[in-house]
């Protein structure tokens, strides 16, 4: 034993990896990965090796990173020493600069129980409905919460952040509308950062913007978006321009602020078809950008226009409400060039967060905290001597002082928006609702005021006050005491199955250990409470830790820079084909839009690179899973001349080393084309090979993946996008970045995207160092190898590569017992949960199958235990073959099983109770009960319902 | 319900009755059993103009998101109600109540026949 991280986040030791190696048929991990991995792949010559020529590597001895700027690893204990320097350098001083972040009150036992609690942040998507109840009904109260406020039929289960949520609202306005109009009109009061990632999004599909007041005559346009209260602070009544937009068959979309919904009118009331916005001031810290839950609502019959993931009430096999994701078939990854946006992580535990807020608070307390915020800003309005209708945020004419203003308050600790040489804003919000900070702005704006009382009535016209009830279902108005609290999060997470509870063997996914140690730093305030504009000299900690993992992450995937921007492995797609876009259109090849991508590729590829602006051509695969050589260089020729790009996944979707990609690479950059490569499957190749090395020009990587960001139950991601120097002027930057690291334009809100979680990120390759990082590689290899010898005489495996070999995650081939025994992939991965397991992923890349990827992180016993219940389902299935059980009563088409249906009324299977629970003996010690049994998906899918259910659904 | 082997087919897997010149529109047995448990049914309005082989409509399982193609150039007629309020009779009746447009045309387009269509679909 040494104190190396290594040891703590590789589950499998040495002597366990020895026994694996043997049973898979090779003397060392070296020797496994060399034989796995092509040749050409593993000693692709790198730029800097002398005299490498492309294509062919001399075969020898694996070089380590030439000048590796990852230093060696460190110790726990070391790498939180080096964050807390670093926190050190960034200084927290009150955020008065709003613009849509906000400072807020997270309650510590939101923080304690839910942030930093890994029965929520290690859990997967609920795509595993049965065995995701407790998250499910967290995100329903979101949904709840989020449409009751906005006033409107449906919310979604979150967004990236309020500037996607726009964009999204926009591309939903065009579909949706019966307009034949191209444009779409912005309000001139609109947040910054929202026109920035407007203006970017629409170019790429073809939208004109059109910036106004609007107020006067308005261009025909297929939608309008308003900012309420504006950017200023401004509450106006938008209702005539909305209506003038829909009366032409346009859709208004809203971007609305929670807090200001519990006081004035909501976007519904107001006309609005689409609403959208950030929940970060209910309780989640501004963390320099994020991450945070963006929402949208939308009135009735735009139900199946919302982009991401919906969560939706059906019932169960008897007949109990059950909560599941509603509409499947509608996300990205299945409907591929065809979906309608490419949003596929949301932002859950964010959600999970903000909707425990307004749990915890109630309508009365939401409303009390907004009350004093607007009393306070009133107050502070009075006393500077303005006037006007606002929320929280108050602008002050400053005639030429403006800087001289923002300094002087500076020198207070407090940070305020600098609007123009003549104005400065500042925005009140909980933290400073109490007139803590009262004495420093009078003394900073000169007001020379003894006491001015308190300020009575509103802010607005009568008009705009809201006199709708919101939050009226009991869950909102019943978690007052911190105890009924507590136990409200501890009886929810208990419904749930995560990672604290045992392995999630998603293929695709990587569900790998999220260490406490490189969650520690987290909810830090250096980390937490920054605003994403604050200034340069208050962030220099963030800064230094963004661009020292940004050098990591370019080294280890041999490209030349790296944009930490974007929020999802989606947005990181999307910006590398932006930046493709921005390459083509800067050497005057504008025509150069047909992107192609394999059929096996993740249907999220499709989706983006529709978003992007590009058409996309489907390459064939061959019967082994890979791409059809014969068909990219056909499709390559018919295309050569309008080629922008190749999407290839690596190692592949099917998790197979192909080999040969670099003959796929350089065909497609003969035609002048650009090679995308998905980083998606990363943690098959960290330290061995590099994208770049290989072909790549672009990638985008998953942090929430191969670097250890939790998934949170299905948010937030971090998809960083690297890229060669050609495309690197072309990668994300912001216009309000306070050192400009890129030059493009925008994918996400803030310039850094969601700072708060990098350093998760950080930490982990900090203490894994180079060495650690390749031997999780190959610990992560070695155990699906393990996997798929074990179990290859029970499921075939359905690809491999060389020597037989698969990469870090294996496909079990479900279709010929479906055959043999009627029983299907479906009915094995819920019967895995009565076993104790979250099922492998299901039906991708190939119907019919489950992909397992066991990760590096679990131990061989957990391993064994996975192969031993698959093992014993398989005999369970053959029973039903052989006659023993019915096959339409039998434990696994019946699975899972909850107490309840094995406890009451009279037991008639044809199997016994004891094999429905206890199918191993050792399950009696420790079982996971599922809290409903096998949920019926078209029901929900017909009976469409997205909000909490009433409490009587519930009486039996 | 008339007789599969009288009706028009598309490649689209839609079937056809022609009555006069009133085309009867449905997706087959076929499809339905691909696509799965139908949830949702995204019709055309009485009235509305269709050209054919255009998309017109939707057909959404709890697996895909299926289209609906305009088998004729014409105008809406009637769009079946029952369905939009109960998608599964697509799955339990496609060629019957399961039916789901019917749409007035001046000239028929060149279908398959119930065998040509079959030996699309290997049966």
């Amino acid at each position: 034993m040494s104190d190396r991280f290594q040891e703590r986040h590789i589950g499998t030791d040495s002597d366990a990896q020895a026994f694996m190696l043997a049973a898979v048929g090779y003397d060392s991990l070296e020797a496994l990965v060399e034989a796995a991995v092509p040749e050409s792949i593993l000693h692709a010559p790198r730029p800097s090796d002398a005299g490498a020529s492309s294509g062919t590597g001399a075969p020898g001895p694996i070089k380590p990173l030439p000048e590796s700027s990852i230093p060696p690893a460190a110790t726990e204990r070391q790498a939180l020493a080096e964050l807390r320097a670093l926190a050190g350098k960034n200084r927290v001083r009150h955020s008065m600069i709003g613009l849509g972040y906000y400072d807020t009150i997270t309650p510590a036992v939101i923080k304690r129980n839910v942030l930093e609690n890994p029965s929520w942040y290690t859990a997967y998507t609920p795509y595993q409905p049965e065995i995701s109840q407790g998250r499910l009904e967290a995100l329903i109260n979101f949904q709840t919460m989020v449409a009751d406020l906005t006033g409107l039929a449906t919310a979604n289960a979150s967004m990236l952040d309020e500037g996607t949520a726009v964009v999204e609202g926009m591309l939903l306005a065009r579909r949706a509308s019966g307009s034949a109009s191209n444009v779409f009109l912005v309000d001139a009061d609109a947040l910054p950062q929202t026109k920035a990632l407007l203006q970017n999004r629409a170019a790429a599909v073809g939208i004109t913007l059109y910036e106004s007041p609007l107020d006067g005559d308005l261009p025909d346009a297929f939608g309008v978006f308003v900012q309420y209260p504006g950017a200023s602070g401004r509450i106006w009544d938008p209702s005539t321009v909305i209506e003038a937009v829909k009366q032409s068959g346009g859709l208004a979309v809203v971007a609305a602020d929670l807090l200001a919904l519990t006081l004035v009118k909501s976007p519904g009331e107001l006309g609005a078809d689409v609403a959208v916005g950030t929940s970060q001031r209910f309780g989640v810290p501004m963390g320099f950008g994020g991450p945070h839950a963006g929402y949208m609502a939308v009135r009735a019959g735009l139900e199946r226009q919302l982009p991401g993931r919906l969560v939706g009430v059906s019932q169960d096999a008897a007949g109990h409400p059950a909560y599941r994701l509603s509409l499947q078939a509608r996300e990205q990854h299945i409907r591929r060039e065809k979906a309608t946006s490419n949003i596929c992580t949301a932002q859950v535990l964010l959600a999970v967060m903000a909707s425990m807020y307004a749990v915890y608070h109630g309508p009365g307390g939401l409303k009390w905290i907004a009350q004093r915020v607007n009393e306070t800003a009133r107050l502070f309005a009075r006393r500077v001597g303005v006037e006007g209708h606002f929320f929280d945020t108050v602008v002050v004419p400053v005639p030429g002082r403006a800087a001289e203003i923002v300094a002087a308050a500076v020198a207070r600790n407090i940070n305020l928006h600098l609007v123009d040489s003549d104005s400065v804003s500042v925005s009140f919000d909980e933290t400073s609702a109490d007139g803590s900070l009262d004495a420093d702005l009078d003394a900073i704006f000169g007001v020379d005021i003894a006491e001015w009382g308190p300020v009575e009535g509103q802010s607005w016209p009568d008009a705009l006050r809201r006199e709708s009830a919101y939050l009226s279902h009991p869950v909102f108005n019943t978690h007052r005491s911190e105890t009924s609290m507590m136990r409200y999060l501890k009886y929810l997470a208990d419904k749930d199955y995560a990672l604290d509870r045992g392995m999630i063997p998603l293929g695709s996914c990587t569900m790998k250990l999220n260490s406490a140690t490189e969650m520690e730093s987290v909810s830090w305030p250096e980390f937490a409470g920054i605003h994403p504009f604050a200034p340069e000299a208050d962030v220099t900690g963030y800064l230094e830790l963004i661009e020292q993992l940004q050098g990591w992450l370019a080294e280890v995937t041999g490209y030349d820079s790296v944009s930490l921007q974007p929020n999802a492995g989606s947005q990181g797609e999307l910006a590398g084909l932006l930046a493709i876009r921005g390459y083509h259109h800067a050497n005057g090849d504008t025509q150069r839009t047909v992107c192609l991508i394999p059929s096996s590729a993740h249907g999220t590829n499709a989706a983006s690179a529709v978003l992007a602006g590009m058409r996309v051509v489907v390459v064939a695969t061959n019967e082994l899973g890979n791409v059809d050589l014969d068909d990219l260089r056909a499709k390559v020729a018919e295309h050569a001349e309008n080629l922008a790009a190749l999407m290839i996944t690596y190692p592949s979707t099917h998790g197979v080393y192909e080999h040969e990609v670099g003959a796929i690479c350089e065909a497609v950059h003969d035609a002048g084309g650009q090679v995308y490569v998905d980083g998606a499957n990363l943690n098959a190749l960290l330290g061995y090979a590099r994208f770049g090395d290989f072909g790549g020009d672009v990638s985008h990587l998953n942090l929430h993946k191969t670097f250890c960001i939790p998934h949170g139950g299905g948010g937030p991601g971090v998809g960083p996008v690297a890229a060669k120097a050609h495309l690197a002027p072309y990668l994300p930057g912001h216009p309000m970045a306070q050192r400009a690291l890129h030059e493009g334009a925008p994918v996400s809100a803030a310039p850094y995207g969601s700072p708060s979680i990098l350093p998760i990120s950080w930490a982990y390759v900090r203490m894994m160092g180079a060495d650690g990082l390749k031997a999780a590689t190959g610990a992560a290899v070695l155990a699906a190898n393990y996997v798929a010898v074990r179990l290859r005489d029970h499921f075939p495996v359905l690809y491999a590569g060389d020597n037989g070999l698969v990469a870090h995650e294996c496909i079990l081939d479900l279709r010929p017992l479906k055959e043999a025994t009627g029983i299907d992939n479906n009915d094995v991965a819920k019967r895995l949960v009565d076993y104790g397991f979250h099922a492998p992923t299901m039906s991708f890349p190939v119907a019919g199958t489950l992909m397992v990827e066991p990760t590096e992180s679990e131990d061989l016993a957990e391993i064994d235990r996975f192969i031993d219940a698959m093992i014993a389902i398989k005999d369970e299935a053959d029973a039903v073959a052989a006659g023993t059980w019915p096959a339409d009563d039998n434990p696994l088409i019946h699975a899972p099983h909850t107490a309840q249906s094995v406890i009451e009324g009279d037991w008639q299977h044809a199997y016994t109770r004891e094999q429905a629970v206890y199918p191993l003996r050792s399950l009696i010690r420790g079982k996971y009960w599922p809290p409903v049994r096998r949920i019926d998906n078209a029901y929900g899918d017909r009976n469409l319902f997205c909000a909490c259910p009433p409490v009587e659904a519930f009486a039996d | 319900m008339a007789d599969i082997k009288d009706l028009k087919y598309t490649a689209e897997h839609e079937w056809v009755l022609v009555e006069g010149s009133v085309a009867t529109v449905g997706i087959t047995a076929y499809a339905a059993e691909k696509l799965g448990d139908i949830v949702f049914v995204d019709l055309p309005k009485a009235g509305s103009t269709v050209a054919e082989g255009k998309v017109v409509g939707e057909i959404e399982s709890t697996k895909s998101v299926g289209e609906l193609f305009a088998p004729v150039n014409g105008t809406v007629v009637e769009a079946n109600d029952a369905v939009s309020a109960s998608p599964e009779l697509v799955n339990s009746d496609p060629f019957g109540a399961g039916w789901l447009i019917k749409v007035e045309f001046t000239e028929l387009p060149e279908l398959l026949s119930f065998s040509e269509y079959s030996a699309l679909t290997g049966d």
